[in-house]
């Protein structure tokens, strides 16, 4: 019995790995198979033609991302600020409770959110209002990763600056928010991570477009949307494509999760050491 | 530490705006866009959406500053959007009747682009050869009551092929349509029971079946499930090498979808467009007439707040009815007859 | 790092001359200040989520009026009559769900067990983040995998494996097709397993050594140690991580879409094609024509935030307090 049951634990997380190794190795395999010079620099090619390539989709995506950086990481990051260092005990607690909550909204919820708000004022489809929709999804994510990290710099560093004589803002500003910047940078990284391959957010946002966008107010093509519309449709070189995309875009996503850890775990050895 | 964290996080950003500041214009693009180039967003149906793309690719070739920017969403999204404003034109298969345009308050000049066939596609292992539907085996098999290949309404027909005894895989549009209209406007005219109780729109209550998103979608599932059948415009078929069949007409004869067919459906409908250019052409009278086909719409407004793009669409418009109509047979769309692109020259002053 | 270590904690408070000049004295070093535009920021958390709550509920004023509660039990969703019911919907999300976690819960407790008590901590971390990259995927990649994957493999494989053996039950009667409620419930278990996991097993790390130590000097073996004593005491956080895989699980938009067969029936097979609520709106919601088809949708929408923010609600709750008696203990 007790032998049977630990190998099977031993099963269940063999499973859960080996699925990843799997999904991971037939996109590295399949998209890397697929992946072209000019794949990355050709704008998509009219439907049924082969050739043609998702340049503008990554362009798309970047100014999504950066948009995206732009409106939530500023509210997510003072957010988590104030949690850590000016909040009191009830309000607080209820941000922080908001916050979880709508880091579980439905991403699809969030699209329509955008829609409303964004859209129908400006009156069409942008890459402001996918970016925004994205940048909302951000925020939850910001603050309580920064709220964290700001609570994991030592007291007796806040302590020090204070007997020094510097104010509580000062303080924070000089000494603890420098000390917690590199988790913080970390969450921000691994938040952009994560709503980079977002896809419902975007399908009535953004939109699409075969063409350059210039600027933010034009609807945009992005990764994301483009697989899953490629991915759909019934044309052999769409799917190779989409491929490709996805191995592209899993890469980004994974190089960044996998680099956040990488500085972090090097960060704690280094405050251990 | 630090520093790394900051590094790596800068030179996301930096990439971002790097990416952006670069974005209008490429290197290894043919024709890079000037600066003033001028984005029109269009979106509709999925129906003409290869002679579209083609058209709005070589017409931005022949004009580098215009871009048209169309999104196949299908029809029902072409008549939303253009109604929420969120795009300068729509597309759409389904002409909009006077009651609709009301409804939703469009004040818009519908032109009519091309000429196109809806057929039955499949997908059964096994089967090669060119399947006869009759009208009755396509109602039946969408409104659930036929199931299984095998059916005498379906075998019947089509002696010497061995169907399979397997459930067949209904697939049908999951979006707002036009191919589902021609589709559904079909069925209602030739069964009865379908038009009480299904009826005609670009999205229906579906009796059975699967739904995909397009005609990319449709065909996609056609071609990836066995034992499917679905409905597709003919190029989606062509173009994906998926075997559709020959359909009954009015006359009593199979008729196979090809760009004769196709004409000789129109060629009835010639006199009523005269009044307006809004007509039904499934199942026409025409002993070679096929008997599901459409007309495909622009839906342009006739006020365009943004003088550019009026003047912008207005030349599309008017190489599209000339120049344009010399590219839709390669995709097997069939021209515009002569007298309704005399028409729709003369309503292209109503565009404003 | 910690090089500034000077351990002085009184006279950073200002000398004692009432509140009114301690404010004061902070106002004039921007204390309150700083205090001030923070909290401002984090009052955004609120007014974005009542925005959202807000808009969802102003936009779907018609449908609401119109059908009322019955909204939620029609199940006829018909565009040319104009009547719309979500009752297809919410069973095909409720389904898929419930199927995932049926899927995912033995997995993921199991490997979460296996990770926390059984290997070796480097073994542990090391699997942990490739599991927790897992849940890093982009759905829409799930969605991809799904479609050439995994749909063919439902179609030629399980399902006819199902109803050979279990063809007796309801559950796995009818035509094949691959897509449908199945080929969507299996994507979504191997999206939320990770979720499982990565929660199950910092509770179970959570529960003090004494616990296992206790069971183990009685006599235990390591299997009944953990699971008559270690889990137990770990319970109510490994449900709060089973409602935030459910919670995951509702709200999954591209992949379910791409693979549940977008057909809004309630049918008692899981081979059957169906439809979810994110799955309807992502497809129906930019060509939705007419005021009440679009709100419809829209109050969909408002179907699933509510259902999502409840089961996130209490499973924020569970886990909070478990961790909190944990490491109380500790």
């Amino acid at each position: 019995m007790n032998g049977i049951m630990l190998t099977l634990t031993g099963v269940c997380a063999l499973i859960a790995v080996s699925v990843l190794m799997f999904i991971l190795g037939y996109l590295v395999w399949n998209g890397g198979r697929y992946l072209t010079w000019t794949f990355l620099t050709h704008l998509p090619a009219p439907v049924g033609e082969t050739g043609g390539g998702m340049a503008n989709a990554i362009v798309g995506s970047g100014k999504l991302l950066l948009i995206a950086a732009l409106t939530g990481v500023p509210v997510g990051f003072m957010g988590g600020v104030y949690l850590s260092e000016f909040g009191g005990k009830t309000f607080p607690f209820m941000v922080r409770y908001t916050a979880d909550l709508l880091n579980g909204v439905p991403s699809i919820v969030m699209g329509i959110f955008a829609f409303t708000v964004v859209v129908l004022p400006m009156g069409h489809f942008s890459a402001l209002a996918g970016g925004m929709a994205l940048g909302a999804m951000l925020i939850p994510i910001v603050v309580r990763s920064t709220e964290e990290f700001l609570r994991a710099v030592p007291l007796t560093l806040r302590e020090g600056a204070l007997a020094l004589g510097a104010n509580k803002w000062k303080t924070v500003a000089t000494v603890v928010i420098p000390a917690g910047f590199q988790g913080i940078a970390t969450g921000i990284l691994l938040s952009l991570a994560r709503v980079a391959g977002e896809t419902a957010p975007l399908l009535f946002t953004s939109f699409n477009n075969q063409y350059w966008s210039s600027g933010f107010n034009q609807p945009t093509a992005s990764l994301p949307y483009m697989i899953y519309i490629y991915a759909i449709s019934p044309y052999d070189d769409w799917h190779r494509q989409a491929w490709a995309a996805g191995f592209i875009l899993l890469a980004l996503v994974l190089a960044a999760n996998i680099g956040a850890r990488l500085i972090l775990s090097r960060g704690i050895r280094v405050a251990r050491g | 530490m630090k520093k790394l964290a900051l590094a790596g996080l800068m030179a996301v950003l930096t990439l971002g705006v790097l990416l952006v500041s670069k974005s209008p214009v490429s290197e290894a693009n043919p024709a890079p866009a000037p600066d003033n180039a001028l984005l029109i967003n269009a979106a509709g149906a999925t129906f003409p959406y290869p002679i579209y793309s083609k058209w709005f690719d070589e017409y931005h070739k022949m004009h580098p500053n215009v871009q048209i920017n169309y999104q196949s969403i299908g029809s029902g999204g072409g008549i939303q959007q253009l109604h929420a404003g969120t795009v300068d034109f729509g597309a759409s298969d389904m002409p909009l009747k006077d009651e609709l345009l009301q409804k939703l308050n469009l004040n818009i000049v519908q032109f009519p682009t091309v000429l196109g066939a809806v057929m039955p596609t499949y997908n059964i292992p096994g089967v090669t050869a060119e399947l006869k539907f009759t009208p009755e085996a396509l109602a039946g098999i969408y409104l659930g009551k036929i199931t299984k290949w095998n059916d005498p309404a379906i075998t019947g027909p089509n002696p010497g092929v061995h169907f399979p005894a397997n459930d067949i895989v209904v697939v049908h549009r999951s979006d707002g349509s036009g191919t589902t209209f021609v589709w559904t406007d079909y069925l209602s005219k030739i069964s009865p029971e379908w038009k009480s109780r299904v009826g005609s729109n670009t999205s229906v209550n579906w009796p059975v079946g699967l739904g995909g998103k397009g005609n990319e979608g449709v065909a996609g599932i056609v071609k990836q499930q066995p034992n499917s059948i679905g409905y597709v415009e003919l190029i989606y078929a062509l173009q994906n090498h998926l075997p559709y069949g020959t359909v009954k007409n009015s006359s009593g004869n199979f008729i196979k979808a090809n760009l004769q067919t196709v004409t000789a459906a129109a060629a009835a409908a010639a006199e009523e467009m005269q009044k307006d250019v809004r007509v039904s052409i499934t199942d026409p009278p025409g002993r070679n007439a096929y008997p599901i086909c459409s007309f495909t719409y622009l839906l342009i407004p006739k006020k365009i707040p943004d003088p550019q793009k009026g003047k912008a669409i207005k030349g599309f418009l008017e190489w599209m009815m000339t120049n344009g109509q010399g590219m839709v047979e390669s995709l097997n769309y069939a021209r515009l007859p002569k007298a309704v692109v005399a028409i729709e020259q003369r309503s292209l002053s109503q565009v404003q | 790092m910690a090089s500034t270590s000077v351990v002085l904690n009184s006279g950073t408070r200002p000398p004692s001359g009432g509140r009114v000049h301690a404010f004061l004295a902070r106002l004039k070093r921007g204390d309150e200040i700083a205090h001030l535009i923070t909290l401002i920021f984090a009052a955004c958390i609120f007014a974005l989520t009542a925005g959202l709550v807000f808009e969802l509920w102003r936009n779907s004023a018609l449908p609401r009026h119109q059908f009322g509660w019955h909204f939620l039990v029609t199940s006829v969703w018909d565009p040319v009559f104009d009547n719309y019911g979500a009752a297809p919907f919410i069973y095909g999300t409720i389904v898929t769900s419930a199927l995932a976690l049926f899927l995912a819960m033995p997995l993921g407790v199991g490997a979460a067990i296996f990770l926390a008590e059984l290997a070796p901590k480097g073994v542990s971390n090391g699997l942990t983040f490739v599991i927790e990259l897992l849940a890093a995927v982009p759905s829409v990649i799930f969605g991809v995998l799904g479609i050439f994957i995994l749909v063919p493999i439902v179609r030629t494989d399980i399902e006819p494996f199902l109803h050979k053996t279990l063809g007796f039950l309801p559950l796995f009667q009818g035509p094949i097709y691959g897509v449908g409620f199945l080929a969507a419930g299996l994507v979504l278990t191997i999206m939320v397993v990770p979720f499982i996991i990565s929660i199950s097993r910092e509770v179970l790390l959570a529960v003090p050594p004494e616990q296992r130590e206790a069971a183990l000097a009685l006599g235990a073996t390591k299997w009944e140690s953990t699971w008559k004593v270690v889990v137990p005491y770990a319970r109510t956080g490994i449900a709060g991580s089973i409602f935030l895989a459910l919670a995951r699980a509702l709200g999954e938009t591209m992949a379910v879409t791409m693979v549940i067969g977008n057909d809004p029936k309630i049918s008692a097979s899981l081979f059957a094609p169906g439809y979810s609520i994110a799955a309807v709106i992502a497809n129906e919601f930019t060509e939705a024509t007419g005021s009440l088809y679009r709100e419809s949708l829209i109050e969909l929408g408002l179907v699933l935030f509510v259902v999502t923010i409840i089961i996130n609600a209490l499973a924020r709750l569970l886990v909070l307090t478990t961790t909190r008696r944990g490491t109380a203990h500790a």
